[in-house]
C-alpha cells in the first residue's frame, strides 16, 4: 500500500537518509529500528508530508504524494511528545481530527466514545490532558491518531518516555489495538524488545541505510555484520583470518576455532569475525573443540543463570558467557563451544 | 512577509519623524548655526539628567536590593499582597505617582494640612513639591520593584546546591553570600541597574511634576524648547543627544542580558524560603517589609483618599465651609464651567483616553503579532529588522511628539495635531513592550502540536486558529492591557500631540494640578484616581494570567 522509494535527506550538510525503500502492506506493522539520529523520525516525517525529501518519492497505492500536503495524507501520526493540545481535554484531543473532517457533531461524539473505549480511558473523557499521567497520555495520543481513521499510521517512540513496566504492558494493548484496527503501521524504535514484541517485520536503520530487514527472529539467528550483532547485544564478537575454508577454521587470539558460516563462504585469508553467543557455552568440558580459558573476574546472577566474565589475556576484550552454577573470583574455567553455534560475521557493514 | 506592514508603519511614523529631527540641523530653512551653538546649553541639562540619574539609581539599589533579598529568602505574611503591589509601578501612569506624591507631600496634601492644623501654621512646614527630593523620591517609587524583580528572579533561579556545597565546604553562611551569592548575582544586578538608570534618564512626567521649573533632565529641556520657547533646532540636537546616550546604555543592557548566565536550575518556589530568625534578622524583615508597603501604598492611598475628602473652600465659598467626605471632585468633572482649562467637561478627557486607548490596542496587537511571527521565522534579515523594531524602546515619548509635530504638518495629516496621531505615537510606545510579550508565548509552542494538527487534517490557517491563537491567548490580553494602560498614562508625547479640545486624562491632570485653586486640585486628584482604578484593574488581571518570561519584562 505504501511505499518509499528512494528517499534522500541530510541534515546539516551531512547525508541522514540515503536512498531509503521499503513497503508497508496491508494490514502490517512494519518497525524501523535503529540508533537515535538515525534519521527514524525524519523518514517518519517525510512520509507524513510534514518535511520534503530531496529526492525519492513516497507512494500511496502507486500514486505519488508529493504534490499533497500534510492535512490531505489521511495518515495518522503519533508524536514522541505525543504533542496533545493543552488547551483541549481528552475528548477534545481525540475529536480534533474528526472536526478537520467536518463530521456532524453527534457522528463525532459517538466516535469519541468508541475510541475512549478501545483505550480504556472512558472515564477520563473532561480530563485535562495536563493533568494526566505518562502512559494516559500515550493511550491519548494514540486514540487521536487512530480517531479519523487513517489509512495508515505511524508511531513515533510511542512508549519511550515510559518506564520498563507500563511499557510492555502497553505495549501488549497496542499490539491488540493494531490487531484489530487493522491500520497498516509503521513503529519507530530505538528499543529492540519493543521491535521484537511489536514488529510484523523489521527494518534495521543505520548511517541512513537498512542495513537489514525481515522478521524479528532472522535477526537474532542471522545477523547480517558485526554491526547487528553488537546492536542487539548478541554475544562475544572476535576477529580473526579464516585459514581454511572447509571445514571453516579461523586463527584468533584465543586460538584457532571452527567454526560455521549461515550465507556466503568467506574466502581464504580473509578477515572476519566470530559471534561466541554466552549462553551457547558448555561448561566443565571434559573435552571438545573451541575450548576457551579464562578467569573469573565478574558474576552477576540473572534468574536461572549466571552471567559469568572471563578474563583470557591483555589482548582480547572480556568474555561473557552464561552458566548454570556460580564461580568464585580468581578461579580459572574453561568452557568449549560446538562449531555450529560460533557464527562468522562479515567484519565491514556492507 | 509578516514584516511588510509593521516595517512600513515603523519606517512612516518613527523613522521618519527621527529623520525630520535631524534634518532639522542641516537644513537651511531654519537657519540654525551649529558653531554659534553655546556648549552649556546642552552641558547644563546633560550635567543634570545625569546626577539625577546616577543618584536615583543609587538609592534605589540601597532599597531594592534589600528588598529581593527578603523576596528571595523569607516567607512572612502579605507576601502575596506585597508581590502584587511591586507590580503597580511597571503600568501606573507618572502623573498619577506625581498626584499620589502630590497629596501625600504637597502643600495641599495629608501631611501639611495635617501639620498646619494640629500646629496652627501660616504656611505648608514641609517643602516637597519642586524639590530635588521629590524627583529622587518618585524615582525610587517607581524603579525599586524593577531591581527587586530583576535580582530575586536570577536570585530564585540559583542552584541551591551550589550553597550547599559552599556550607559543606566550610563557608558561614556570610562567606556563602559573598563568594557564591553575590558574584553570580552580579550581572542582573547590574542588568537591572542599568535598566533602572535607564528609566531615569528618560523620565519626563516626574521631573516636570514634582521637580518645577527648576530642574530641567534633557528632557524637559526638550519640551520646554520645543512648545514654551519654540526652538525647534536647538531641541532637536537636545533629542539627538538624548537618542544617542539611552541608545549607548540599552546596547549596554542588551549586552549584559544576552550572556546567558551558567547553573540555571530553576528550583521549586518555596525551596530555601524560611521564616526570619528572631532578633535582628526579625528586625531587618520588619523594617524592610514596613517601608516597601509604605513606598508602594502611601502616595496612592492619599491619592485616593484625598479625591474624596474636601479639606479647604472653594472659590467662591466665602466664610464658613462644610469639611468632610464630598464627591464634589467627581461631580466636577461632567460640568463644562466657563472659564475652564478647557472647552469641554473634564471627563471628555476620560472618554478620549479611552478612544485613543482602544486604537492604540488595535493598532499595537496587530502589529505586535507580526513582529513576533516575522521574529519567530528566523530568517537572516531578522538580525537587520530586530535591532530597528525595539529602537522605538530607546527613543523617548518626547522625541517621538518632536518629531511629530515637524513632519505631520502637511498633508493627509495637514490640520496640525491630528487627534489619530495620538494613539499613534501610543503604539510606538507601546510596541516594543507587547512584542516583548508575545513572542516568548508563539516561541514556546511545541512545533509538534501543529504538526500533529497538520496531520490530522486541519489546513494552514485552520492549524493558526485552532492552535497558535488559543494559546496565544493570554499573551494577547496581557498586551491588551499594556498598550491600554500605556495609552491612557502616556504623557510625554501626549503634550506634545493633544489639542485642548481633545485632552487626554494625564494631559488634564497636568493641566488642573499646576493651576490655583482646591477645585481644580481637587479634580486632578479625583481624575488621577479613575486613571489609578483603571490601570489597578488592569494589573489585577494580569495578575491571573500565566505566561512565559512574564516576570522578567
Amino acid at each position: 500500500m505504501l511505499e518509499i522509494k528512494n528517499i534522500t535527506k541530510s541534515y546539516q550538510g551531512k547525508p541522514l537518509l540515503r536512498e531509503i525503500s521499503f513497503d508497508v502492506k496491508e494490514s502490517e506493522t512494519v518497525c524501523l529500528l535503529g540508533p537515535s539520529g538515525s534519521g527514524k523520525s525524519t523518514l517518519l516525517r517525510i512520509i507524513a508530508g510534514l518535511e520534503e525529501p530531496e529526492g525519492g518519492a513516497v507512494l500511496w497505492k502507486s500514486m505519488d504524494l508529493c504534490e499533497t500536503p500534510a492535512h490531505q495524507r489521511k495518515f495518522g501520526l503519533m508524536f514522541q511528545d505525543y504533542a496533545l493540545f493543552p488547551h483541549r481535554n481528552v475528548s477534545e484531543n481525540i475529536a480534533f481530527g474528526l472536526r478537520m473532517q467536518n463530521i456532524p457533531k453527534p457522528e463525532i461524539s459517538q466516535r469519541v466514545d468508541d475510541i475512549l473505549g478501545t483505550i480504556n480511558m472512558r472515564s477520563f473523557a473532561d480530563r485535562k490532558v495536563t493533568e494526566l499521567s505518562g502512559g494516559e497520555q500515550q493511550r491519548v495520543a494514540l486514540g487521536r491518531a487512530l480517531a479519523p481513521e487513517p489509512r495508515l499510521v505511524m508511531l513515533d517512540e510511542p512508549l519511550g518516555a515510559l518506564d520498563r513496566t507500563l511499557r510492555e504492558q502497553l505495549s501488549q494493548e497496542l499490539r491488540r489495538i493494531l490487531r484489530e484496527t487493522k491500520v497498516p503501521a509503521i513503529y519507530v524504535t530505538h528499543d529492540q524488545e519493543e521491535a521484537f514484541a511489536i514488529a510484523d517485520r523489521l527494518l534495521l536503520l543505520h548511517d541512513g541505510v537498512i542495513l537489514q530487514s525481515g522478521k524479528p527472529h532472522e535477526f537474532y539467528h542471522h545477523p547480517r555484520n558485526v554491526w547487528v550483532a553488537k546492536f542487539f547485544g548478541l554475544g562475544n564478537l572476535i576477529s580473526g583470518k579464516v585459514i581454511e575454508k572447509s571445514p571453516l577454521t579461523v586463527i584468533t587470539k584465543l586460538g584457532t576455532i571452527q567454526a560455521h558460516c549461515n550465507s556466503q563462504e568467506p574466502e581464504k585469508g580473509q578477515n572476519i569475525a566470530l559471534l561466541f553467543r554466552p549462553n551457547h557455552a558448555i561448561y566443565n568440558p571434559k573435552h571438545g573443540t573451541n575450548k576457551i580459558h579464562g578467569e573469573v573476574i565478574d558474576q552477576v546472577f540473572q534468574g536461572e543463570m549466571y552471567r559469568i566474565t572471563l578474563k583470557i589475556n591483555a589482548d582480547i576484550p572480556n568474555f561473557q558467557v552464561m552458566l548454570p552454577e556460580p564461580a568464585r573470583f580468581g578461579d580459572k574455567i574453561s568452557v568449549t563451544y560446538h562449531e555450529t553455534d560460533v557464527l562468522c560475521l562479515k567484519n565491514g557493514e556492507g | 512577509m509578516f514584516w511588510f506592514l509593521p516595517a512600513a508603519y515603523l519606517g512612516y511614523f518613527f523613522y521618519q519623524p527621527l529623520l525630520a529631527i535631524f534634518n532639522l540641523l542641516i537644513s537651511p530653512e531654519w537657519g540654525f548655526n551649529l558653531a554659534a551653538l553655546n556648549l552649556n546649553r546642552l552641558w547644563v541639562p546633560l550635567r543634570f539628567t545625569f546626577a539625577q540619574a546616577s543618584l536615583s539609581t543609587l538609592l534605589t539599589l540601597i532599597l531594592g536590593l534589600p528588598g529581593a533579598w527578603l523576596f528571595t529568602q523569607f516567607r512572612f505574611p502579605g507576601k502575596k499582597t506585597l508581590k502584587i503591589l511591586t507590580t503597580l509601578p511597571f503600568i501606573l501612569p507618572t502623573v498619577v505617582v506625581a498626584a499620589g506624591f502630590n497629596a501625600l507631600l504637597g502643600p495641599r496634601g495629608w501631611l501639611n494640612l495635617g501639620l498646619i492644623s494640629l500646629l496652627n501654621l501660616e504656611r505648608p512646614p514641609i517643602q516637597f513639591l519642586n524639590t530635588f527630593g521629590a524627583i529622587l523620591v518618585a524615582h525610587v517609587f517607581y524603579n525599586t520593584t524593577i531591581i527587586i524583580r530583576v535580582v530575586s528572579n536570577a536570585w530564585a533561579q540559583q542552584n541551591i546546591r551550589l550553597h550547599h556545597a559552599a556550607k559543606v565546604l566550610g563557608a558561614n553562611p556570610w562567606r556563602t553570600f559573598w563568594e557564591v551569592t553575590l558574584p553570580l548575582l552580579r550581572p542582573s544586578i547590574l542588568a537591572g541597574a542599568l535598566l533602572v538608570f535607564l528609566f531615569n534618564f528618560t523620565s519626563f512626567g516626574v521631573v516636570l511634576m514634582l521637580g518645577g521649573p527648576r530642574f530641567r533632565t534633557l528632557e524637559v529641556e526638550i519640551y520646554v524648547q520645543a512648545l514654551h520657547l519654540l526652538n525647534l533646532p536647538l531641541a532637536g540636537i537636545l533629542s539627538i543627544l538624548q537618542l544617542t546616550c539611552t541608545l549607548l546604555i540599552t546596547t549596554g543592557h542588551n549586552q549584559l542580558t544576552s550572556q546567558k548566565t551558567l547553573v540555571i536550575t530553576p528550583r521549586s518556589q518555596e525551596m530555601g524560603v524560611r521564616k526570619p530568625r528572631k532578633g535582628l534578622e526579625r528586625l531587618v524583615v520588619i523594617l524592610l517589609i514596613i517601608s516597601l508597603f509604605a513606598l508602594l501604598v502611601a502616595p496612592l492611598a492619599s491619592l485616593a483618599l484625598r479625591s474624596f475628602v474636601k479639606l479647604e473652600p472653594i472659590r467662591g465659598e466665602r466664610g464658613e465651609f462644610q469639611s468632610g467626605l464630598t464627591l464634589q471632585f467627581y461631580r466636577e468633572l461632567w460640568v463644562d464651567r466657563r472659564g475652564g482649562l478647557f472647552y469641554v467637561p473634564p471627563i471628555a478627557a476620560a472618554q478620549n483616553s479611552f478612544i485613543f486607548a482602544a486604537v492604540t490596542i488595535l493598532i499595537t496587537v496587530t502589529l505586535g503579532l507580526l513582529v513576533a511571527y516575522g521574529l519567530w521565522q528566523r530568517s537572516p534579515i531578522n538580525k537587520v529588522l530586530d535591532p530597528l523594531m525595539m529602537l522605538p524602546l530607546g527613543a523617548s515619548a518626547i522625541t517621538l511628539g518632536l518629531g511629530f509635530i515637524i513632519v505631520f504638518t502637511r498633508p493627509p495629516f495637514s490640520t496640525f495635531r491630528f487627534p489619530i496621531l495620538v494613539p499613534i505615537a501610543h503604539s510606538l510606545v507601546a510596541l516594543p513592550f507587547v512584542v516583548r510579550t508575545i513572542s516568548p508565548s508563539l516561541h514556546n509552542i511545541p512545533p509538534s502540536l501543529r504538526n500533529a494538527a497538520r496531520v490530522l487534517g486541519a489546513s494552514p490557517l485552520r492549524v493558526w486558529r485552532e492552535i497558535d491563537l488559543p494559546m496565544l491567548t493570554p499573551a494577547i490580553l496581557v498586551s491588551i492591557i499594556f498598550a491600554m494602560t500605556i495609552s491612557l498614562g502616556e504623557f510625554g508625547a501626549s503634550t506634545f500631540l493633544t489639542r485642548p479640545e481633545y485632552p487626554t486624562m494625564p494631559v488634564a491632570i497636568f493641566r488642573y494640578i499646576s493651576q490655583p485653586g482646591a477645585l481644580n486640585y481637587g479634580q486632578a486628584l479625583a481624575m488621577s484616581t479613575i486613571l489609578m482604578f483603571v490601570c489597578a484593574c488592569g494589573i489585577f488581571v494580569i495578575d491571573r494570567i500565566h505566561l512565559p518570561g512574564k516576570d522578567i519584562l
